[in-house]
């Protein structure tokens, strides 16, 4: 035990030396070297103890730790009813959150933020999770809706509800567009292609500056109106929404129309899922995602169910970007970088492929946590690279993991064969 | 036709850079199937390493030019193998045979965990190296109007890969150790039941590929003069580019992948549009795959039912 604690810590040390023993320091003559090898000895230290602990928490919970090991979360092994009842919390916990007493703007904008995270959590489970198809390019479909968006009302002065649509099936569009040349592809290759994707629509919109303003981004974009009222202190020749509805004015207003807006998106698109796994197609994605050969040999049609998914996807994607859009006033391509598909793609696998609540939780860990510590920085994305990787560790198959089938053969059925075989054996 | 050769001389050294890296990616793939998203970040440390080491052999007054880059070379693939090792022993194989996404996001994950910490460590802003190597070939007659130059740095880069390729076919094809490797890569229960240590070839496996992503951080490291704590992610995406359009699991084939993203990006730039050599790469690879899905050299998958 205690020679398995040095050796990490001779290797923590070695880890430790060349980056944190030496800083690059600024100097006259270009670079020059500051020494704190104070540092290697902390970091030895750290892995040590930590090392050591571990072993000695091991040892000591052995028996408490395996029996912890078989019980899942609460919520994972009673799947169905359960989980049931925890959703209809969550979205009645949701649709109050603005009236709650301690809902400041703050609070409120987080939750914003949070949700279109899930949405977009969902939207990209249904290429994920149910198709089974590894896409590491999801935030192209978000830039395409976002951008959309912000240049359809800009250029032509379409709201933002009229907007919604055409950019939700732009970003559709671009989905089958992607579609068309990885669809011969499988797992790996498929990843690579998508992730190039991504990188490809990012750097058109980084030099395509006379439409999309390069690196500048747009700014100034419209916000939304509650139907046709909009939310200012005082319009010219228009009713706003305090004035139509006798309030007095307050810049919260917006921010909570906007947390509903979202809310309703969000919900849309998990009954959307929802309702689909129980159409054919949805079946079909399912069935793909299993085995690719036997779907073939059933007669489904591979090139038509994964089109179809990746454009669904994809519309929620656009769906969503145009809400960011509305919701920011200001986009550049800086919003859309593969770190964003990383995180969007940690949501879905955390939560545990294909499940809806899941992806609700992997959020709130992944999103929700590290906005409270937006003062820490750095230290916030190196706390969240760990979080992805210790989780991972400590549950392979995501947080929700029990994938149940969507259909089953009815009850009486499995209850008959067994007294069929009976009866034939008398 | 001058200016032609020039960026051929440029973009065989990039290509030699993409292809040491790309090694370190195909040959993960081969053995555990997985797509290691964190050795960019490795390559990364590597040239910070390397960039630690030269100021050292300032510091320790080590002005011979072949004996310091010597040193820093050794230095930096042996402390960026420990790194490759670490990653490989904290992130990947606790989730060796499990979920098939789970090693991917976890390798994601490193990959944040291995940038942020750099930055925290060595700060964000890019960090200048003066050039060490200077000096070059004049190839065209004196009086032409442009000049091809073909550096010593360049013919040292180009060296030091093709010696590092051919040192590591022979390890794969004619040693114990390379023997193991391969044996792992077809069949790691049957490997395992023959004897082979196959933990041990999986860590043997991440530390040459770290090493080869160390040796290529010290060339961009000299190339350009400058790196940061970023260079890793698009410089790693460009080396899984060359190792997928080379076919994945295959070594010569991601050392030709490699020349060929290093030649794609350097024709690109000098013929058409610098900002859109990226879009270049990847549509190249995008037009490979459809015809050719398993990539040039790669043989394709056999498909059980």
């Amino acid at each position: 035990m205690l020679k398995d604690a040095l050796a990490a810590a001779v290797v923590a040390a070695l880890l430790a030396l060349p980056l944190l023993g030496f800083r690059l320091a600024d100097s006259q003559q270009g670079l020059s070297l500051d020494y704190r090898f104070a540092w290697v000895g902390y970091a030895a230290a750290a892995v040590f103890i930590g090392r050591l602990g571990m072993a000695f928490a091991a040892a000591a919970f052995s028996r408490v730790f395996q029996r912890k090991r078989q019980t899942l979360l609460p919520l994972a092994g009673r799947p169905s009813r359960n989980r049931k009842i925890v959703g209809w919390l969550l979205v009645a916990a949701a649709l109050l959150l603005p009236l709650a007493p301690f809902a400041d703007r703050n609070l409120i904008d987080k939750a914003t933020l949070l949700l279109i995270y899930v949405m977009l959590g969902w939207g990209l489970n249904i290429v994920v999770g149910l198709a089974g198809l590894l896409d590491l390019g999801y935030v192209a479909f978000y830039a395409v809706g976002a951008y959309s968006y912000a240049l359809l009302s800009q250029t032509f002065g379409l709201s933002f509800w009229l907007c919604l649509p055409f950019a939700g099936a732009l970003a559709a569009c671009f989905g089958i567009l992607l579609g068309f040349p990885v669809l011969r592809l499988r797992g790996d290759y498929l990843a690579i292609v998508t992730l190039g994707f991504g990188e490809i629509v990012r750097v058109v919109l980084l030099n395509w500056e006379s439409l999309t303003n390069g690196p500048n981004g747009i700014s100034g974009i419209q916000r939304p109106s509650f139907f046709g009222l909009p939310f200012l202190a005082a319009a010219p020749g228009r009713t706003t929404f305090h004035e139509f509805f006798g309030l007095p004015f307050s810049p919260g207003q917006r921010i909570i129309f906007l947390y509903y807006v979202i809310l309703v998106l969000a919900l849309a698109t998990n009954l959307f899922t929802l309702r689909i796994r129980r159409l054919p197609i949805g079946r079909a994605w399912e069935a793909l995602r299993e085995d690719e050969t036997a779907c073939r040999s059933l007669g489904i049609n591979p090139t038509r169910t994964k089109l179809s998914a990746f454009a669904l996807g994809a519309m929620f994607a656009g769906f969503a970007g145009s809400f960011f859009a509305t919701r920011q006033g200001f986009i550049s391509p800086e919003s859309f970088t593969f770190i964003e598909s990383a995180i969007i793609l940690a949501i879905v696998v955390l939560g545990g492929m294909g499940s809806q609540i899941g992806i609700v939780l992997a959020a709130i860990l992944l999103v929700g946590l590290p906005e409270w510590f937006r003062d820490l920085q750095q230290y916030r994305m190196l706390a969240f690279g760990g979080a992805m990787v210790l989780i991972m560790l400590w549950r392979p198959r995501g947080l929700l993991a029990s994938r149940e089938p969507t259909i089953r053969l009815a009850a009486d059925a499995l209850e008959a064969a067994p007294q069929t075989a009976g009866e034939a054996a008398r | 036709m001058d200016y032609f050769i020039q960026q051929l001389i440029n973009g065989v050294t990039l290509g030699a850079i993409y292809g040491l890296i790309a090694i370190g990616y195909t040959m993960v793939y081969g053995i555990i199937g997985m797509i290691n998203f964190a050795h960019g970040d490795i390559y990364m440390i590597g040239a910070f390493i390397s960039l630690v080491g030269f100021l050292l052999m300032g510091v320790l007054g080590i002005s011979y030019l072949p004996l310091a880059l010597f040193t820093v070379l050794l230095l930096s693939m042996l402390l960026t193998a420990v790194y490759g090792w670490a990653v490989e022993r904290i992130a990947y194989r606790p989730l060796r045979g499990s979920f098939k996404l789970a090693p991917l996001i976890s390798a994601i994950g490193m990959s944040i965990v291995l940038e942020n910490y750099v930055q925290v460590a060595q700060g964000a802003r890019v960090k200048p190296l003066p050039p060490i190597v200077h000096g070059g070939f004049e190839l065209s007659a004196a009086n032409a109007d442009y000049h091809v130059t073909l550096s010593y740095l360049q013919v040292v880069i180009v060296l030091v890969t093709v010696g590092l390729m051919a040192g590591f076919t022979y390890v794969i094809t004619r040693t114990p150790l390379g023997r193991a490797q391969r044996a792992t890569e077809q069949d790691m229960t049957m490997a395992s039941l023959l004897g082979v240590n196959v933990d041990r070839v999986v860590s043997t496996t991440f530390v040459l590929g770290a090493a080869l992503a160390a040796v290529a951080g010290l060339m961009v490291t000299l190339y350009y003069g400058v790196i940061d704590f970023y260079i890793g992610f698009i410089a790693g995406m460009k080396a899984f580019t060359a190792a997928v359009l080379g076919g994945i699991g295959s070594l010569p084939g991601a050392m030709l992948g490699g020349l060929l993203i290093g030649l794609i990006e350097a024709f690109w730039s000098a013929y058409f549009s610098i900002e859109y050599k990226d879009v270049a790469v990847f549509s190249i690879l995008v037009l490979v795959l459809i015809f050719r899905p398993t990539g040039l050299l790669g043989r394709p998958e056999i498909e059980k039912v």
